[in-house]
This record gives structure tokens, C-alpha cells and sequence, in this order.
């Protein structure tokens, strides 16, 4: 067999095959609910009742989908450049890191200026350690793909030496925990008393410039070039490897905002389950949206959707949460094989 | 700091290498056969994870101890025949393709895992593979006990190693599967189909890769824990590159590594808790990513590596 690329997808073609990897996800997954001996169509209800059936499950969502925007847009950032990051947990984590370290009083200022600080720190302290792959790749042609992932455990490692070392909170009986920050470096919530953060409008408003920096831009326009082909764009006089720099300066940045993000806005304090793989789902989340990043913003609350649906579901249900799980990762491989069949024909012979 | 090196010269500690060695040889001659073959294969995270559920399961489930390898082994092939159909006829990027078997493989396994037993809280534990002397040859004075007082499946990763570096290198299948990764064109004129070829190595290879999982929970342990597989997976796409894409050196640097992690273990106890356990534990993966600067400037991959082939294009 062999491919053939078709003229122009009309509009219509490319909103169908999108709705049919969907449509397939979601037979998949309604199998494994029958295996599992319940009814797939009042599952299915059930996870849209948990998702979106209310003001506290829409809130819910949107405060689940709030990590996802981060790590998808540092995603989307790099696949765009062709830049394999794949350690958007590690940097969720430095950002984290760094807002706990910052955060917890040792710099005593008002809000106004303590909240936009730590941000920068905790961007700075991503986009360095994103760096370092980056660099071993420019300098000595090692790959990042394996390199970010070792990251991920190496810097969780650390996260666990310093929750039961320096940052231990001593008031937390046994439990690897680090101190609340203090309320000036915490973001408000959006609607009093409910768990919807300012972390949110954050990720939304990055992501709009994110599209305009990609869109509009030298660096968007080079990051596009770079990830098309490298060799043709450094043939026609571009700083190939200063403009991969600046990608992992701005993709680590962002997922490290991530981290800031759930533990200034939600969490308030570092504990090594902060993140229950949102840097992984972050690719998801990215290719999804076919690294558009105002797409990102769509995909992450479709994904957050279905985590948070899923879990309300399986508390009624008795289906394993992990459904959702499932569901995200047949998702990722049915979207880009739709994507690739809506721009070539397949042709058998 | 006398014990720290005289831990090196008893033979509990190379016995312990070589046991963790063999889930990594398993799962690097896979990952080397689909890389060899031009296909990265970023699976094999996942892959480990649900050949270590399958193995295990099997085994659970009244199936005896090589029924089980043998599920393990056709689980494995199971997700290599989706990553090689979406990367080789459909040429879809091998990095998402890889991650998404991963996180597909890893999650279906936790839901049959939690769907198969839903009650329990620790994991039910099997009898698992017992270590076997080989007569006469477990005598040798100073390898005799490393080497051979393992598991039967230790012994199956050596052989394994043999095989495939003989296959790759002595036989016209051999040949064929290193020309598709490096000119795949030059295959395809030779009349033989890159598309089969690439497949084949995948499902090969991902059925190792299951095996290597299998060992951590029928041989190495006896239950299945989530998170068990910890990076292993991507520690072996490490090794193929240490290895510089051949079996031999591979298995060297398989063998280097867990020796280190072997050593590290025992360097936490006899450090006394000075130094956090976390940094010990970090330093397999500093040392695979060290390793990978030392080689990287003379790496020669195989230059078909991640480009997709299609018929009749130059």
C-alpha cells in the first residue's frame, strides 16, 4: 500500500474524521465497559453528568483542565519545533518547587509583587532545566527524548529527598508534605469558596498570546520553519540552534508555570502526588489539538472532562476509573491516525 | 569505605547484577531489533508494564510458569502490531505513536488489573521462576555462581543475546532487517517488502520487551505492583545507544548498569543514612543520560532511524 496526499481537505472532511476518532475512542471504551458488565450508555451518561451535569462538576473540570493547559501549550511549544520534550512533568515540578521554596515566607512582600515573582522564578527555574536537554542535544547530539524522560524520575527523586528533608512541614504527622505558602503568594479564586483559581485565566490568556507569538511572529515563524526542516531553514541563513534554545527556554518555562499554577492556586503546598501524570497528558492534550494553542485549551478540558466524569462515574458505576485513562491515550492514537487519512489516501496495491 | 569495595568481590553482589540485568536484556534486544529495523520504538515503557500484568496474570490464573512468558510474549506483539501499523504503512510520527502505545498499554493494564481483582489492597503473589544451578558449571571458581545459579529465564537472555546477534549478523533475515533500517530503498529493489520487514521486527521486538517486563513479576518478584516498570523501559532506549545498536555491547552496557544499580543499593546501607536514599537511587538515571553524552559524538545510528518508507518515492 502506499499513500497519496489529497487535494485541500474541504472543511467538512476535516471535522469529520476528527468526530470519527472520537466516535471510535469511544467504542473502544464502551467494549471495556461491557467487560467490565455495565451498560456503556449509561456510563457514558454518567461521565457527562460527573463533567459537565453541574455548576460544581463544570468548576471541577475547568480547575482539573487547568494543569493540562500548561503542560499541553509546553507541549505544543516544542512538538512544534520538532523539540521532543517529554518531561513536562519534571518541569511541573521545578515550578512547583520553586513556588513552595519562595513562597512559604522566606520573602516577606505584599501580593501584588510577591505573586508575579515566584511566577517568574518558577518559569525561570522550567526553562533552565529544559535547558540542559536542549543543550546536550545542540552541543553533543544527545537525544532529549530519552533524556527529558530520565529527567522525570530523577527531579521526583529529588521532589521526595526534599519533602523529607528541607522542606519537610513538621506539622504534618509522617506524610511527605512541604509548609503551606502564605497568603500573599497564593492566586485568588475566581469564585469565592469554590476551587477554580486564577491559575486558569492565566493558562487561557498564555495560551491567546501563545497562538499570536506563533502566528504573528519572527520566533513563531522560525519555530514553524525549524520543525518543518531544519535543514532547509538553516540553509536560508536561520540561527537553527538559537531558535531551538529559546523553544526550550519558552517550553519548560510554561510547564514549570503549571506547577506554580496548582500549588499557589490549589494545592498550596508540594506533595508528591501533585501530579498524577499531567506532563504526559500534556502530549495528549497538544496533539489533540493539533498543536494549536488555542486548541489546547478546548483538548484540555475535553481530557480534564473525562478524568473528572470518569471518577464521579466509577464511584456509581463500579467501572475502574482508569477507563479514563484508556480513553485519553486511544484518543491521542486514533486523532493522529484520522488526521493523517483526512490528508492522504491510502492506496492498496 | 573498605566494605564499599569489597562488596564488588562477593558473588551475592554479581548474582544480584545479574539478576537485575536480564529484564533489561530482554527489553534492549527488543527495542535494538525495532531500532535496527529504522522504527524507534517508544512503546516499550508500556509494553514492559502489560507483559509483567500478563505473565503474572496468566500464572494467577492456574496457567503454568512458561504459558505465562508465552501470553506475556503475544501481549507484547499485540501493541507491536499497532505502533508498527500506524509508524511503518501509515508513516505516523514514531515519537507520538510510541508514547501513545505507552500510555494505552499502561493504562488498559491498570483497568484489567482493577477490573480482574477489585477488592484486594496487596497484590496476590504466584511461585515464580526458582533458581536453577547449572550442574558442573555453577562450580567455576568466581563466575560459576554469578553466572549460573539463576533463573531459567536469566539464562534465556543470554541465549537470547547470542541469537540475535547471530541472527542480525550471520543470516540473509538478519541482513535484510539492518538494510531496512539503513536503505530501505535498496530492500524494496532487492524485492523484498520494507513494510513487512519494519512490522515484523516490531512485533519481534515487542514481544522481548514483554518478556523483560514478565521476568520483574514471575521471576525477579512475584506480584504485580503498579508503577513497577519505574523508567526501566526508557533506561533501555539508553542502552541501544550505548550499545551503539549492536547485541554485544549492549548486553555489556545492560550488565554495567545493573551492576551499578546492584551497588548503589548496598552503598545506601552502608552509607547509614548520611546521605539521602533519593540520591542514591537517582544515580541509574544520571548514569544512563552520562552515559549518553560520552557516546553521543560517535553514535552512528542507523541512518534509516525514524524516516518513514514509502514505495516508489526517492
Amino acid at each position: 500500500m502506499r499513500l497519496e496526499p489529497k487535494p485541500a481537505p474541504s472543511l467538512a472532511m476535516s471535522i469529520l474524521y476528527p468526530v470519527a476518532a472520537i466516535v471510535v475512542t469511544f467504542v473502544i471504551a464502551g467494549v471495556l465497559v461491557m467487560l467490565a458488565g455495565a451498560n456503556p450508555f449509561s456510563v457514558f451518561r454518567l461521565v457527562l453528568k460527573g463533567a459537565a451535569g453541574s455548576q460544581f462538576a463544570v468548576l471541577e473540570t475547568l480547575t482539573r483542565a487547568t494543569p493540562l493547559i500548561f503542560t499541553g501549550l509546553a507541549v505544543a511549544v516544542a512538538f512544534r519545533a520538532k523539540l521532543w520534550n517529554i518531561g513536562a512533568e519534571a518541569q511541573l515540578y521545578m515550578g512547583a518547587i520553586i513556588t513552595v521554596v519562595l513562597g512559604t515566607g522566606a520573602l516577606p512582600l505584599p501580593a501584588i509583587i510577591l505573586v508575579p515573582l515566584v511566577m517568574l522564578a518558577a518559569l525561570i527555574g522550567g526553562a533552565l532545566l529544559l535547558a540542559g536537554p536542549a543543550w546536550l542535544k545542540l552541543r553533543f547530539g544527545v537525544d532529549e527524548v530519552v533524556t527529558t524522560l530520565l529527567l522525570n524520575f530523577i527531579v521526583l527523586l529529588f521532589v521526595s529527598m526534599l519533602l523529607e528533608g528541607v522542606l519537610k512541614d513538621p506539622m504534618a504527622l509522617g506524610w511527605p508534605q512541604s509548609p503551606k505558602i502564605i497568603a500573599e503568594a497564593q492566586l485568588p479564586r475566581v469564585i469565592t469558596g469554590k476551587r477554580l483559581h486564577y491559575g486558569f485565566v492565566i493558562a487561557v490568556a498564555l495560551a491567546v498570546g501563545l497562538w499570536f507569538v506563533m502566528k504573528k511572529t519572527v520566533l513563531g515563524y522560525e519555530m514553524r520553519a525549524v520543525g518543518h526542516n531544519a535543514e532547509a531553514a538553516r540553509f536560508l541563513g536561520m540561527p537553527v540552534n538559537g531558535v531551538l534554545m529559546k523553544t526550550a527556554l519558552l517550553s519548560g518555562g510554561i510547564a514549570a508555570l503549571g506547577g506554580f499554577s496548582e500549588v499557589a492556586g490549589l494545592k498550596g503546598s508540594l506533595t508528591l502526588d501533585l501530579s498524577p501524570g499531567f506532563g504526559y497528558t500534556g502530549i495528549v492534550v497538544a496533539m489533540l489539538a493539533m498543536l494549536n494553542p488555542i486548541g489546547v485549551v478546548f483538548s484540555a478540558i475535553f481530557v480534564a472532562g473525562i478524568f473528572v466524569g470518569a471518577a464521579a462515574m466509577s464511584r456509581s458505576a463500579g467501572v475502574p476509573s482508569y477507563i479514563a485513562d484508556v480513553m485519553v491515550a486511544t484518543s491521542l492514537l486514533t486523532m493522529v491516525t484520522a488526521i493523517m487519512l483526512s490528508r492522504y489516501r491510502v492506496k492498496w496495491k | 569505605m573498605m566494605d564499599a569495595v569489597e562488596i564488588l568481590f562477593t558473588a551475592s553482589f554479581w548474582v544480584a547484577a545479574i539478576r537485575i540485568a536480564s529484564p533489561l536484556i530482554f527489553a534492549t534486544m527488543g527495542e535494538l531489533i525495532c531500532e535496527r529495523a529504522g522504527v524507534l520504538n517508544l512503546g516499550i515503557e508500556g509494553i514492559m508494564t502489560a507483559g509483567a500484568f500478563a505473565g503474572w496474570f496468566t500464572v494467577y490464573m492456574g496457567g503454568d510458569l512458561w504459558t505465562g512468558v508465552l501470553v506475556a510474549a503475544l501481549v507484547g506483539m499485540g501493541f507491536g502490531l499497532l505502533h508498527s501499523l500506524l509508524t511503518v504503512p501509515l508513516g505516523l510520527s514514531q515519537h507520538v505513536v510510541g508514547i501513545g502505545v505507552t500510555l494505552l498499554a499502561t493504562s488498559l493494564t491498570y483497568y484489567v488489573y482493577r477490573l480482574a481483582l477489585p477488592e484486594v489492597t496487596s497484590p496476590p503473589k504466584i511461585e515464580p521462576f526458582q533458581p536453577w544451578a547449572v550442574p558442573g558449571l555453577s562450580k567455576l571458581p568466581v563466575v560459576g555462581e554469578a553466572l549460573f545459579t539463576q533463573t531459567p529465564l536469566t539464562y534465556l537472555a543470554f541465549i537470547l543475546v547470542i541469537l540475535v546477534a547471530w541472527g542480525l549478523y550471520r543470516t540473509p533475515l538478519g541482513l535484510a532487517v539492518r538494510a531496512v533500517g539503513e536503505n530501505p530503498g535498496a530492500v524494496e529493489a532487492q524485492g523484498i517488502s520494507v513494510t513487512a520487514m519494519r512490522m515484523g521486527a516490531v512485533m519481534t521486538g515487542s514481544a522481548l520487551m514483554a518478556i523483560g517486563g514478565a521476568f520483574l513479576t514471575m521471576s525477579a518478584f512475584n506480584s504485580f505492583f503498579f508503577n513497577m516498570i519505574n523508567g526501566r523501559g526508557w533506561v533501555c532506549i539508553a542502552l541501544v545507544v550505548f550499545g551503539s545498536w549492536r547485541p554485544g555491547k549492549a548486553l555489556l552496557g545492560a550488565i554495567l548498569f545493573a551492576a551499578f544499580d546492584a551497588y548503589q543499593i548496598r552503598l545506601q546501607q552502608l552509607s547509614g543514612g548520611v546521605v539521602p536514599y533519593q540520591v542514591f537511587l537517582m544515580l541509574p538515571y544520571a548514569l544512563s543520560i552520562l552515559a549518553l553524552i560520552v557516546v553521543a559524538r560517535r553514535a552512528t545510528y542507523p541512518k534509516a532511524l525514524m524516516v518513514p518508507y514509502q514505495k516508489g518515492e526517492r
